[in-house]
């Protein structure tokens, strides 16, 4: 039963890891739009959207 | 295609710079930690992957624009300026021409600020609750499964080491509100579910204390995650029902250009209007504050402050209201009356005595909870006193009754009403109808009486051309290359009617009151009222005057032609009061239009009753006079005489072209063009009662297979964990289940909002 000792321990820190990094996502702000992100993948254009170089690609 | 002469009076406004002078423009631009101005637009028309990029590609290049990044669920944009100073204007020009009409957010109005902190607080509290759960589950799964003694313990205490904390924090909303409703004196289901969620955490914690066998954390947490993720879904749905209402936003005017005594011109806000000041107001704009004209004539349309489809004539020495639309000629007008007792206040006050008069709705699950709690807590008093008289052992008859608190907790009554107004919603909003919350929903299912409003209501507020004018294609021409130069409803519908060609005018002119004159090749033309177009074919004003009729063209010396113009009916309107008369109910009609306007309209629809020239008190009136007869009344309209007739029905709806008041007060805002969204929101609102009941059945149904259990003291918590989860999980699934029959005739096209 020692072996219980490591494994809770573990199990309670990695869900305390997946909360955390939740709680860290959605600070940022990764939750606002979520139709968006999803449209955002399937953009072609690899260059970052708002480059102020690419005047002529329309 | 030259103008080559066209006086202020006749040009059109530069559609955006219009709608915005620089100051208002600049003073919704916030300054930020970084020094750069930020804003935020609304932008109605984003609606693809494809338009996010076309967004922000047009705004990366733009003037002054550091960063834009598009929202495509609230549909907006953000935006980062060079710094607090930078007019936004270009940014908003480069997306109109891109075909994305976009207004500038105030971020001052009533904030979603609050909205969106509470959302993510719930957010929150769900992942917590989510942690918990997850975890909690595991230790429990492993006690059901045999573990015994001390691993026994170490689990339960491990259970109460994480349900503690997390019981405390995620159950927040709860408590809070269980409280709230406590100190009122009444009842809520948040009572009897904080009541079950303590209680089985406290007699879990005890249990753990005296090394017992039986622990609820993990009945407690999933309780709350469950309830919580409910919650949250509820938030959501109204959160985006709100953006969408703001997105509409028709700007009424929140400023005015003032005129100080040495002639120059300086912006002011709303709250900084002062009697007998002097504004300026040019055409296209509205008029801020009552006041009365100085100089200058023009046409108003009335239509949002009267529901008077047709625009007025003003001239000096006229009184104008706050709200009205100033269409054809630049005025100097003195304000009589502050912001604050104008017309549009005065709306509001008859606005917050109807929402009193409407009186108090009860919602649903809170009528349950009336019911449920005091029977729940009478059966677990019951219990306990069964079970001490028959066993006279204390300890385990608390056992039970807490037990018995906790399977009955109502779960699946939390779940039962929300869960079906969430997908209602969303329902809704696809077809382009915004709910404004959950009760609107109820109410809805209940109505037994619908008032419509005329203008803009039944019908959709522009007329069109329906016929007559001039015969030879270049007389037409020109006809609609005059009326596109006046922003007069009549005017735009012979310029809509017409397919445009260009045709060269010069020396154009529009005469407020009368209409808009040019030269063509050397002839006068003249397209207005028909009496002053006849000027120039007889040289003289012909004493008949047809005013009321559609607008005349001629060329001097040639022949007169009338057109025909006409209110037109919304799509599915007819459908729509045939439907709610089909349905047993009584449909009436309750404009503030003239006599003959109203009944032109209502000679094709079946209403039980027409009534015309109502003012706004008049309206309220009739409302009152139908409830004391003991109907439910749907009120449909939209001007701000509407407002506190909306805000005194038992529910109302309005279309997105509605005045800013109206859309405020009432309940739902469509942005169909079709009256099918009356019927349509009505059959839905339907479907979820039967529902919400159908779910109450389900829960009531559990809970007769489940409190027996309990009160004869058979319940352990694996026992408890499945069924309530059971329960919860059938709920669910019969609020989402999908509807077979369609809804909606016609396919939903939202209409296109431009600010007027």
């Amino acid at each position: 039963m020692s072996v219980l000792a490591l494994l809770i321990p573990t199990s309670i820190g990695l869900g305390l890891l997946g909360l955390a990094a939740f709680l860290w996502s959605m600070r940022s702000g990764q939750y606002d739009d979520l139709r968006g992100s999803a449209e955002r993948v399937l953009d072609s254009d690899d260059e970052p959207l708002p480059a102020r170089a690419e005047e002529k690609g329309e | 295609m030259s103008c080559s002469d066209v006086s202020p009076e006749g040009t059109l406004p530069s559609t955006v710079a219009a709608r915005f002078r620089r100051a208002e423009r600049i003073e919704r631009v916030q300054g930020g930690t970084d020094g750069r101005g930020h804003c935020r637009l609304s932008v109605p028309s984003i609606s693809c992957g494809k338009c996010i990029g076309a967004v922000e590609r047009a705004l990366a290049d733009c003037e002054g624009v550091v960063a834009a990044r598009a929202n495509l669920t609230l549909r907006q944009v953000a935006i980062t300026l060079r710094d607090p100073e930078t007019d936004p204007l270009p940014a908003l020009e480069k997306l109109q021409a891109r075909g994305y009409p976009a207004t500038l957010l105030d971020p001052a109005a009533p904030a979603d600020a609050t909205d969106s902190g509470v959302a993510s607080s719930l957010l929150r509290s769900v992942a917590v609750a989510g942690f918990g759960a997850a975890n909690i589950m595991l230790l429990s799964v492993s006690v059901w499964a045999g573990a015994e003694g001390s691993a026994r313990q170490v689990f339960h205490i491990v259970s109460a080491l994480i349900a503690l904390p997390v019981v405390a924090y995620s159950g927040r909303p709860f408590f809070g509100s269980a409280l709230r409703a406590l100190k009122a004196g009444r009842l809520n289901m948040d009572v009897p579910i904080s009541l079950g969620v303590l209680l089985a955490t406290g007699l879990s914690v005890f249990e753990t204390a005296m090394n017992g066998r039986h622990v609820f954390f993990d009945a407690a947490v999933v309780l709350l995650f469950f309830l919580l993720v409910g919650r949250y879904l509820d938030q959501l749905m109204r959160a985006k029902a709100r953006s969408a209402v703001t997105s509409l936003s028709r700007l009424a005017a929140r400023g005015a250009m003032r005129e100080l005594p040495d002639g120059t011109t300086t912006y002011l806000t709303l709250d900084q209007l002062q009697p007998d000041m002097v504004l300026r107001i040019a055409p296209g704009e509205r008029i801020p504050v009552d006041g009365c004209i100085l100089d200058g004539t023009t046409d108003l349309d009335r239509s949002l402050v009267t529901g008077e489809h047709a625009p007025v004539p003003a001239g000096p020495n006229a009184p104008v209201e706050a709200g009205i639309l100033n269409l054809t000629g630049a005025i100097r007008m003195r304000v009589i009356r502050p912001a604050e007792s104008s017309f549009l206040a005065e709306v509001s006050r008859m606005l917050a005595a109807a929402e009193q008069g409407r009186g108090v709705y009860v919602r649903i699950a809170d009528r349950a909870a009336r019911l449920y709690a005091p029977v729940v807590h009478l059966l677990a008093a019951l219990t306990l006193v069964g079970w001490v008289l028959a066993t006279g052992r204390w300890y385990e008859s608390i056992f039970i009754a807490i037990s018995v608190l906790i399977i009955t907790c109502p779960c699946a009554l939390g779940l039962a009403v929300p869960v079906v107004h969430v997908a209602a919603a969303g329902r809704l909003f696809r077809e382009g109808i915004m709910m404004k919350d959950g009760s609107a929903l109820e109410r809805l299912a209940t109505i037994d009486t619908a008032v419509f409003d005329k203008t803009g209501t039944i019908t959709t507020g522009t007329p069109v051309l329906t016929g007559g004018g001039p015969v030879s294609p270049e007389e037409r021409a020109i006809a609609s290359a005059l009326a596109s130069r006046s922003l007069h409803p009549a005017s735009r519908a012979v310029a809509l009617g017409i397919p445009a060609s260009p045709v060269a005018i010069e020396q154009l002119r529009e005469t407020p009151g009368c209409g808009v004159e040019a030269v063509v090749g050397g002839r006068r033309a003249r397209l207005g009222r028909p009496d002053w177009v006849a000027e120039i074919v007889t040289g003289h004003r012909t004493a008949d005057s047809t005013a009321g009729s559609g607008p005349a063209f001629a060329l001097e010396s040639g022949p007169l032609s009338t057109f025909t113009i006409a209110e037109t009916l919304r799509d599915g309107t007819v459908e729509a009061v045939a439907a709610f008369r089909a349905a047993g109910m009584r449909v009436e009609l309750l404009s503030g239009d003239g006599k003959e306007a109203a009944q032109t309209i209502a000679r094709d629809i079946p209403f039980d009753r027409v009534a015309w020239g109502a003012t706004p008190a008049q309206k309220i009136a009739r409302l009152e006079e139908l409830r004391a007869e003991g109907r439910h009344v749907l009120m449909v309209g939209d001007g701000l005489n509407d407002t506190a007739a909306l805000a005194a029905a038992h529910v109302s709806m309005a279309p997105g072209s509605a005045s800013d008041a109206g859309r405020l007060a009432a309940d739902f805002v469509f942005t169909r063009d079709s009256l099918d969204a009356v019927t349509g929101a009505y059959r839905i609102a339907r479907r979820a009662e039967t529902l919400v009941r159908q779910n109450f059945g389900l829960a009531i149904l559990y809970n007769c297979i489940a409190i027996p259990l309990a009160v004869a003291g058979y319940v352990t918590p694996l026992l408890a964990a499945i069924a309530m989860s059971t329960s919860s999980i059938v709920v669910v699934a019969n609020s989402i289940r999908p509807e077979r029959q369609p809804t909606f005739r016609f396919a939903n096209h939202p209409a296109q909002e431009t600010a007027g």
